[in-house]
């Protein structure tokens, strides 16, 4: 747009359009500065009133998340010397540790299902994308509309047969189970997003490639990928993000092994209730690489959270 | 959205001189390459949903499989439609979708069309605005219950501050007729920045030269503000609320977390009631035909509207 078109909105217009969004943006950010926030406060600070905004930082609610410790009795800490670097400072500093906390676990697990079911659903979505993009397909729009249609489905619709199908294949709670079930909810996306960026890359680089004697084969690796791969990139971390955030799954059809972060941090309890900094600290550690994700995504997020059925 | 050249091409013949190459036929390779998607997702999504429709007809449980299953043909469904507890529960749904896809059309169409004065800075704070929806939404329903009590949040904190209320006084996620605006509130929080990007994108695809010319024919602010941006975002801003409301009504992780259906059933949305049933109540086959009626209801609602989306576009 050309700044001297007579449509471009005033200064006047400009400042009261950043008040109004910063403004927003603001209250926006508040409950998540309060989570990182929180993180750092003890545990009575945590539950002052009024809230404290200022406050004496404590490393209280990340060690109670760490720790292998139960709470600790004064022969036990006599008998036991602390084992990691965490729990010395917990000695050290008096702090009060509530028990022990399986979060190192559950994040652990967060990680494997995440890249797991990304890298699949990347994979066989880029070769399905190709085909779709590429090659006569009978039926291609049904299948394509079937593709996406399995994510009109709420979870809890498909949960009980899968719950029962996982448990009598033995997959249930398993970290191959929930890598295989988030992948087929991921293949939608990663179909529907990888096929449109696929689109844009003109057919006539492999055509000069099949001329030159490679084959589709070759033309779709040395050719297609490296042209798509800004595309399968950012689907990638779409993928990610769906399966290090979802829930409904993760709560029905794990309870231990494979449990994931989302259904457990709510689960971490202090003394008499939530240990909110430990909530917070589990909740920051977890929330921080979507938020670097959502950031670098800014180009793609449209694209990504609507199936490509919007373009920037 | 409409077609480009470059789909139009994608849909055209491969070029002849590609089944002249050594190696997999174009049909072979197409076939291996979509095959694998095709199969996960007939075994991950296609084979439980026939299951599930079979259970549905009968009243199996899930907690006693080796207990006679009996074949109740249509009765599982008979009972659900005649349930009175289930209505109650689709108007919790229907006051939730409704007052969700209010807010977040409005604040999120405001925004967007705030955004669009390219204001310096803009960039950042859309990204900080878009932050919320990219987060897990059960780990952040749980937080909010922190934010939401009366004694210690921040939320009543802040609003005893603007309005001399009693912060202890109230209880967001305690209160009967206070819960079902707590979950709207929360909902909205996360999700008006999508509606709000995909309004942007609308607004961007205003080609300048449409306001200049009404310029020209003298035509007022208001005047251009209803009869060009408001139909030229249109389609986009339902395309929006199709996917809100398709997400939502399906909600579960947020809404468990943040007030597990209660206080009483005041939001219990079906999603919840649906789990209660299937895994807590282990009613397997009665959760069953419950699911299917969800499902055909989504299905049916978003195909009509789909209809209506695309008339709205032809326009």
């Amino acid at each position: 747009m050309s700044s001297y078109s007579i449509t471009e909105p005033s200064k006047r217009q400009k400042w009261f359009a950043g008040v109004l969004v910063v403004g927003y943006a603001v209250i926006t950010l508040l409950p998540l500065l309060w989570i990182l926030a929180t993180g750092f406060k003890s545990s009575p600070d945590s539950i002052a009133y009024p809230p404290k905004v200022l406050f004496e930082p404590s490393l209280e609610g990340y060690v109670n998340l760490f720790t292998t410790q139960t709470r600790q009795t004064q022969e036990y800490m006599a008998a036991n010397p602390p084992t990691t670097w965490y729990e010395q400072i917990v000695r050290e500093k008096g702090m009060v540790i509530a028990g022990p906390s399986r979060f190192g676990e559950r994040f652990l697990n967060s990680v494997i299902i995440g890249f797991g079911s990304t890298f699949l659903s990347v994979f066989l979505g880029t070769l399905a994308a190709y085909a779709f993009s590429r090659y006569r397909i009978p039926l291609k729009d049904d299948l394509l509309f079937f593709i996406l249609s399995t994510r009109m489905m709420p979870p809890i619709a498909v949960a009980i047969p899968i719950f029962l199908m996982f448990r009598s294949l033995g997959l249930s709670d398993t970290h191959a189970g929930m890598i295989l079930l988030y992948t087929a909810v991921n293949l939608s996306l990663s179909v529907w997003l990888l096929k449109g960026f696929i689109d844009e890359i003109p057919r006539e680089y492999e055509e000069a490639a099949l001329i030159d004697g490679y084959t589709r084969f070759q033309a779709f690796y040395k050719v297609v990928l490296p042209q798509a791969a800004t595309g399968i990139a950012s689907t990638a971390i779409f993928c990610l993000i769906f399966a290090w955030n979802e829930y409904a799954f993760a709560v029905l059809l794990t309870s231990g092994t494979a449990q994931t972060a989302p259904p457990f941090i709510p689960t971490i309890i202090g003394v008499g209730g939530q240990d909110w900094p430990a909530v917070a600290a589990g909740a920051t550690i977890f929330l921080v690489p979507v938020m670097v994700f959502t950031i670098l995504l800014r180009k793609h997020l449209l694209r990504g959270i609507t199936f490509g059925a919007v373009r920037k | 959205m409409s077609e480009t050249a470059m789909e139009r091409a994608a849909k055209a013949t491969p070029p002849k001189v590609a089944r002249r190459i050594k190696g997999l036929s174009d049909k072979a390779i197409a076939w291996i390459f979509v095959a694998p998607t095709i199969i996960l997702l007939l075994a991950v999504n296609i084979f439980p949903l026939i299951w599930t429709i079979r259970l549905s007809f009968t009243n199996f449980r899930a907690n006693r499989p080796n207990a006679d299953v009996q074949w109740l043909g249509l009765r599982n469904y008979e009972r659900i439609l005649t349930d009175s507890d289930i209505w109650i529960t689709m108007q919790a749904t229907a006051h939730f979708l409704v007052w969700t896809i209010v807010f977040q059309v409005l604040i999120g169409f405001t925004l967007a069309w705030l955004i669009n004065r390219k204001f310096k800075g803009n960039d950042l704070w859309t990204t900080i605005i878009v932050l919320p929806m990219m987060l897990s939404p059960a780990v952040v329903g749980n937080f909010w219950t922190f934010l939401y009590q009366p004694q210690i949040g921040l939320f009543n904190y802040a609003v005893a501050f603007l309005t001399g209320a009693d912060p202890s006084g109230f209880s967001m996620i305690g209160d009967v007729s206070l819960a079902p605006w707590s979950i709207v509130i929360v909902d909205t929080w996360m999700w008006t920045p999508f509606v709000m990007l995909i309004c942007l994108a609308g607004l961007r695809s205003i080609p300048d030269s449409i306001y200049e010319a009404a310029e020209c024919d003298r035509a007022s602010k208001w005047r251009q503000f209803w009869t060009i941006t408001v139909p030229m975002v249109l389609p986009f801003l339902m395309l929006a609320v199709l996917f809100r409301g398709i997400e939502n009504f399906k909600m579960f992780d947020l809404v468990v977390q943040l007030t597990g259906g209660g206080p009483g059933s005041t939001t219990e949305l079906t999603s919840i009631n649906l789990k209660r049933e299937a895994f807590e109540k282990w009613r397997t086959g009665y959760a069953s035909a419950y699911a299917i009626i969800l499902f055909v209801t989504v299905f049916g609602l978003a195909s009509i509207y789909v209809k209506a989306l695309n008339k709205v576009k032809e326009r």
